[in-house]
């Protein structure tokens, strides 16, 4: 019976993902090697350089893989909560045996290897999620239902945000609300988020650039302006109205045609101008909402609300919230500092890096960006570089197409599964992978600000490596274990 | 999962992340295939074009003889970067044995980007340059201690004799003007400033090379690039071989050594140079190096006036040695024939004494043996009045420029043009014009210009000048543009010059006579056959000039001479015996008359620093 169990799993187990993971581990570990290359380099197995510590890194993982498909699958969901609850205590020991590293309190320094607990955090909460929202009794019906699924997310969030100072690791749990979203969290939630993301780069971005006419700022206005169209379009779309949208659009046009002909006299404070409307057009909806007894509009109403608030407090918390370090990168992503030599300089260099890959590349190894080491960081964070260098167009290409499929892969596993837990286990791996791969990407590319969390299975490091193991191999056990369910 | 009611959401989730993936693909799309910027910006980042400069080309005499080569020399240089701080300047300077205060000031001026345009901490900037092998021993030993402190070697030049200088030249550092007009040259290269140096440059130079260098983020060099694929190796400088006989050369700058004057011999068939002497001169050694710039100046302000080529620049009334030249165009124009007779009156002629004891009336031969005075104004007169002057003075003038024309045909009033001498001066044979602005149009008659039969008065030769006359007469009929590079044949730059050879064989005759029986005759060798001619030139500022042309053997001449010593007096005494002693140096290859060579060293001209102001 236990020999045919295992063979069961070598038969069940998705080799596919196994090929695309030990590609990836394969190709990022030459990449480690070219990006560490030096001039008296010796081999790539050379225990003294990180490709041969990356090597050993490798087989761990491997033999890890090989250990995590041999534990019976129930384990998963028993040891869940169990899990969690050790995890959020090791979070929180994690500063008090810290390191200080680059700021960051987040590395534990066990023998020889430096181990950084958030990165097994990530696969321990999505498990507890798992069991959570997997549960039979368990359904997403309103905004209730996610309290607990946040605390479980929220808890350690923050303690890696705020206690260990490790904020790249903590954003990743925001991939978490893809998995919801496929469980029926509503998709405003989304929205929501892109809202923020969007007001608070239109607030910074343009906050301190004056209209041309009256007084006010162009970003504080353009952010009205969005809330403005947010709520005209709920307010129709929830009450069916079609031509009260033609009334609202007109009277909103109205009012800022007369503010501009009362301009040509008087300057007009347009920020509270704009506020003002969208103020009024809040009344309104609740006025209505009342009226059709159709509560849900208060959401918005209130959404709106807290947005006005947010547009203004963003400037705020950008200038006293952030850490310095965290607000010149945002600047020089969005343009508003030139700084090559201090904070733009990785990026910079990392353009340049890909940049001069052309579209086929230096070749292997031949990478002067890399080999002369431009752009710190570059085995860790910013390997993509050494791809762009090196394998040109042609490879980055490649490596994102690889990635690709290797993320709708886990969503083909996630939509085959019977059991909701693993699905939604599944929904959250692939939703990490593609936190990990758009954050870290970007950044290398110039698109994002810089976040420093790794490729997976790229980036040099052990945590990561074993951490990304931990959630692929596990999901990969439970796929198998769907054969086994039926019978 | 039928009833799923989100089941499409899957698309979505898909479908953000093809959108992501997709979003990244164009901008790799623009960073690599649209935005060209970048790959320079690499290459900025990474390459280092170092110069390799090559190996200056070597100089030998024409009997192989190596006369000038390179030495190593040492640049300190620093790559600010790399320094450690703090700077352990004590040490530092006591390595190089220099002051804190020297130390301090020449970081300042390496720092100084008005002095130093091409300032970066990133790349090796010159701390010090030109040091001996000794001065940089002691850093060579603890450069270990520098991290960012570099010696760099190049080469200057260096001399087997300190001779030739002036033939040969220096090199120094271009100026802006040099770099401005050949793109060759960049800041601190080195390049001939004068001499075979700057004629030769473009041979002597080679070609730099330049080896691609990867230097990482932090300015350290890192090796080749590509394996070198881009790199050009330096090309050395050609090798040359001069005409000039070191040995030769020696003699005549040894005997001259304590007088101001002009050695020039020439092989008469190729034209070759052998010798080229100017006194005073300079060590070539000491316009090399650190020392060059303050050396250079001192000899600059230096009222003997050292860097001044007295051979080639430096021009005299060529006195009696020019009634060589009047009496083959006189012969050949026929004015006189070799079986005129003269009367000479000796110190009582008139207009022109003669300075010598002889019978009258004189003969041709006699005439040129004794330099009488009298007998050339008589041909020179009778030249010149030959068609009578005419309305206007219109044929004597026209007889004037016939004379000129053909004295012109020796090289005289002209600088070779086809020549690799750098600097030279063309001397003068006056126009009728000059004459006709000095004495009115017809203010003038043969009487007017007298000095001009006997070689004094207006006319000025240079001493290369000089020899190459006697060149021409030794060949009867022709010279060859004299030069200095024996690599390159000039035998196409043939001059001949339109008298007689019958003529010239007559005027050889005299010459011979002279070293027999006239005024040469007391330091010639008989058995070399020399011929030669005295002349002893007037000059307004101080004693006469002595003067000497010369060739041997006169049946078949190997070598010709000129010889100028300044303000010493009889060309008899003060310049026949530096050219006969040359002469006997050059066909013996050596000198058996030690005790004449001794003498004449040691000897003093009289007033010889009469011109010294």
């Amino acid at each position: 019976m236990r020999a045919s169990r295992s063979s069961n799993i070598w038969r069940n187990v998705d080799w596919i993902t196994i090929g695309l993971f030990v590609a990836l581990m394969l190709f990022g570990w030459m990449n480690i090697y070219g990006a560490s290359y030096t001039f008296d380099q010796s081999s790539i197995f050379d225990f003294s350089n990180r490709a041969g510590k990356q090597f050993a890194w490798m087989m761990g993982a491997v033999a890890l893989g090989t250990i995590l498909l041999l534990i019976d699958y129930k384990t998963y969901d028993v040891l869940a909560y169990i899990a969690y609850g050790a995890i959020v205590l090791v979070l929180l020991a994690t500063p008090l045996l810290a390191h200080n590293i680059k700021g960051s309190m987040s590395w534990i320094t066990i023998g020889p290897v430096n181990l950084q607990p958030a990165e097994f955090a990530k696969c321990i909460v999505a498990l507890a999620i798992a069991k959570y929202m997997g549960r039979y009794e368990y359904k997403l019906r309103t905004w209730r239902d996610l309290i607990v699924p946040f605390a479980i997310i929220g808890v350690p969030m923050l303690i890696i945000m705020v206690w260990e100072r490790e904020t790249g690791s903590a954003l990743v749990f925001i991939a978490f609300l893809l998995a919801f979203y496929r469980q029926g969290m509503s998709g405003y939630v989304l929205w929501v988020v892109v809202a923020a993301v969007a007001l608070f780069i239109t607030s910074i971005r343009w906050g301190d650039l004056a209209l041309p006419l009256g007084t006010g700022s162009v970003g504080i206005l353009s952010c009205m302006l969005i809330l403005t169209v947010v709520e005209i379009y709920f307010i129709c779309k929830e009450h069916r109205m079609r031509y009260q949208a033609l009334i609202l659009i007109g009277s909103v046009i109205g009012i800022y045609g007369i503010s501009l002909l009362i301009n040509i006299w008087k300057p007009m404070p347009f920020n509270w101008i704009s506020m003002g409307v969208v103020v009024l057009l809040v009344l309104y909806n609740i006025g209505i909402s009342f009226y059709w007894r159709k509560y849900k509009l208060l959401i918005v109403a209130a959404f709106t609300l807290f947005c006005i608030g947010y547009t203004h407090a963003c400037k705020h918390v950008f200038s006293h919230v952030l850490q310095p370090h965290q607000r010149i990168r945002i600047e020089v992503l969005l343009g508003m500092k030139e700084d090559p030599n201090g904070a733009g300089y990785n990026v910079n260099q990392a353009r340049i890096a890909i940049g001069s890959g052309r579209f086929f590349g230096k070749g292997y190894l031949n990478g002067t960006q890399t080999k002369l080491q431009f752009v710190p960081e570059q085995d860790t964070d910013f390997i993509f570089c050494t791809v762009g260098e090196e394998w040109g167009f042609v490879g980055s290409v490649g490596v994102l197409l690889l990635y690709l499929f290797f993320i709708l892969r886990l969503i083909t596993i996630a939509e085959r599964q019977r059991n909701a837990s693993t699905r939604i286990y599944a929904y959250i791996v692939a939703s990490i992978f593609l936190f990990h791969l758009m954050v870290n990407v970007g950044m290398v590319l110039g698109v994002l600000p810089v976040i420093g969390i790794p490729l997976p299975f790229f980036s040099y490091g052990g945590s990561s490596l074993w951490g990304f193991t931990l959630l692929l191999f596990i999901l990969l056990r439970l796929d198998a274990a769907r054969v086994e369910q039926l019978r | 999962m039928i009833n799923d009611p989100h089941y499409r959401r899957r698309y979505v989730i898909s479908g953000i992340a093809i959108v992501i993936v997709v979003t990244y693909i164009i901008r790799l799309f623009y960073l690599q295939v649209i935005d060209q910027s970048t790959a320079d910006q690499a290459d900025n980042n990474a390459l280092v074009r170092q110069t390799i400069y090559p190996s200056r080309g070597l100089i030998y005499d024409r009997n192989g003889e190596l006369l000038v080569f390179n030495q190593p020399i040492y640049d300190v240089t620093m790559i600010l970067r790399d320094m450690s701080k703090p700077f352990d300047t004590l040490s530092f300077c006591r390595c190089l044995n220099i002051s804190r205060e020297e130390y301090e000031t020449r970081m300042a001026d390496m720092k100084d980007t008005k002095k130093n345009k091409g300032f970066s901490t990133w790349t090796p900037q010159v701390f010090m340059n030109q040091l001996k092998k000794e001065d940089v021993a002691a850093l060579q030993e603890a450069l270990y201690m520098f991290p960012g402190i570099h010696i760099r070697k190049r080469t200057l030049r260096d001399y087997t004799y300190d001779a030739a200088a002036h033939v040969l030249g220096s090199v120094g550092e271009v100026n802006q003007n040099d770099i401005d007009r050949d793109d060759y040259y960049a800041r601190g290269d080195y390049s001939g400033r004068d001499g075979l140096e700057y004629t030769y440059e473009k041979q002597l130079r080679g070609e730099k090379g330049v080896q691609v260098l990867m230097r990482d983020s932090r300015g350290r060099l890192q090796g080749s690039y590509q394996e070198g694929r881009l790199d050009q190796p330096a090309k050395a400088g050609t090798d040359m071989q001069v005409t000039i006989d070191i040995k030769l050369q020696m003699l005549a700058e040894e005997l001259l050594h304590n007088k101001m004057g002009s050695a020039v011999a020439i092989e008469p068939k190729t034209g070759e140079i052998l010798a080229l002497v100017s006194n005073p001169a300079w060590n070539p050694k000491v316009l090399v190096g650190k020392e060059r710039g303050a050396n250079y100046s001192r000899l600059l302000n230096d009222p003997s006036q050292p860097l001044y080529n007295r051979a080639t620049q430096a021009t005299y009334p060529p006195g009696s040695t020019f009634k060589t030249i009047q009496a083959l165009v006189c012969l050949d124009q026929g004015a006189i024939t070799p079986n005129t007779l003269y009367p000479c009156s000796g110190p009582q002629s008139t207009p022109i004494k003669c300075t010598h004891h002889h019978g009258s009336p004189v003969a041709f031969d006699r005439a040129i043996e004794q330099s009488c005075n009298p007998y050339f104004w008589c041909a020179f007169r009778d030249l010149l009045q030959k068609d009578g002057y005419g309305k206007d003075n219109k044929d004597f003038k026209h007889r004037y420029e016939l004379w000129r024309n053909a004295v012109m045909e020796f090289g005289l009033g002209q600088k070779f043009s086809d020549t690799d001498l750098s600097e030279q001066s063309s001397g003068k044979v006056p126009t009728s014009k000059e004459y006709d602005k000095t004495y009115g149009p017809v203010g003038w008659k043969a009487i007017t210009i007298r000095s001009l039969s006997i070689g004094q008065g207006e006319i000025l030769v240079t001493p290369l000048q000089l020899a190459n006359q006697a060149a021409a007469i030794a060949n009867e009929g022709y010279y060859i543009t004299p030069h200095l590079n024996k690599n390159d044949s000039m035998l196409t730059h043939r001059h001949d010059i339109a008298i007689q050879k019958k003529y010239f064989k007559e005027v050889k005759n005299g010459m011979m006579r002279v070293m027999q029986y006239g005024t040469g005759r007391h330091y010639a060798i008989d058995s070399l056959h020399m011929a030669g001619k005295t002349g002893t030139a007037q000059n307004p500022h101080g004693n006469d000039h002595a003067i000497f042309i010369g060739f041997a053997p006169a049946e078949d001449p190997q070598i010709a001479v000129a010889v100028v010593v300044e303000n010493a007096g009889f060309g008899a005494t003060w310049a026949a015996p530096v050219a006969c002693l040359m002469m006997e140096q050059y066909l013996n290859g050596d000198i058996k008359r030690k005790e004449m060579r001794k003498q004449y060293r040691e000897k003093e001209p009289p007033h010889a620093s009469v011109k010294k102001q």
